[in-house]
């Protein structure tokens, strides 16, 4: 089927960025391949069906919150990031290894794991729940409306948190150094 | 072969152990950041999952979309707070090597 392909695909492009993230070299390759990765998720959740949050998802993700991280990268002089060392490829490669395989194990054995009303049965059965935002807006102002308004809350919270750090600031002139900003 | 569950989680978890990896290996803090995000859409694909395969037409299992939509929400504002930090840190200390930054003080 051309959907098993398709899921193949995103699988593929999601994890190889996401672990390109980790080890590559400069943090905006990093932010890149961060985008490489949301993009591979939202094709995920357009073959899970759930249309309105992959929308979120290039939108919130691949699109706000990664130009945020390249922005601040830009704002950092270079010359000063951490010199990229060799990482420790021998240790990191056994540790992400035994976590692969531990992680395997863990859904082979899913009968103890997962319930068993979870085979792909039904999900070619079931009409999918979340495909619109219609269906997000009526659950979200009915049932969940309080933890809808704490959450604005929390977003306006955010926004006054980053304008009191990033307005609270003296030259470094305190500093024992005596650099300049 | 159907593609299941089972992949589903699969590819959750080898992005939660990059992310993992990235926090435990690197040195600078936007990278660390970045992969902390990594951990958090991990858990997102989990979800949306678990959500969807477990679906029926009389249960159709919404909470787990909605709490996506909130992870969303709250990793903008965690976006948001952690780079302001991480400017404030870069103004006072003109570094983000995880390696320099020892102490609170100063």
């Amino acid at each position: 089927m051309v959907t098993d392909w398709l899921f193949f695909f995103f699988a593929a492009l999601t994890v190889i960025a996401g672990f390109l993230v980790a080890l590559s070299r400069s943090p905006v390759n990093a932010a890149m391949n961060m985008i490489l990765s949301f993009i591979g998720m939202a094709g995920l959740f357009v073959l899970l069906e759930t249309f309105f949050l992959a929308v979120l998802q290039v939108l919130v993700y691949a699109g706000a919150i990664v130009v945020l991280f390249l922005f601040i990268i830009m704002l950092i002089d270079p010359a000063k990031l951490p010199r990229p060392r060799m990482l420790p490829t021998f240790g990191s490669a056994i540790v992400a290894a035994g976590l692969t395989v531990g992680w395997f194990v863990v859904l082979q054995a899913d009968t103890l794991v997962l319930p068993e009303r979870v085979p792909a049965e039904s999900f070619a059965g079931g009409q999918a729940p979340a495909a619109t935002a219609r269906v997000f807006g009526e659950v979200l102002f009915s049932q969940y409306l309080l933890p809808f308004e704490v959450a604005g809350v929390l977003l306006l919270i955010a926004m006054l948190g980053v304008i009191v750090i990033s307005k609270n600031y003296r030259p470094a002139t305190t500093r024992k150094e005596g650099g300049s900003v | 072969m159907t593609v299941g569950l089972f992949h589903y989680l699969a590819v959750s978890g080898l992005l939660f152990i990059a992310g993992i990896l990235g926090v435990l290996l690197r040195r600078n803090v936007l990278v660390v950041f970045m992969s902390l995000e990594l951990m958090l859409s991990a858990s997102i694909v989990a979800l949306i999952a678990f959500s969807r395969f477990n679906a029926t037409p009389e249960n159709p299992m919404m909470g787990g979309n909605v709490f996506v939509l909130f992870i969303i929400a709250i990793a903008a504002c965690e976006v948001a707070v952690g780079l302001a930090i991480i400017v404030a840190l870069w103004r006072r200390r003109q570094t983000v090597d995880l390696g320099e930054l020892k102490g609170m003080k100063q």
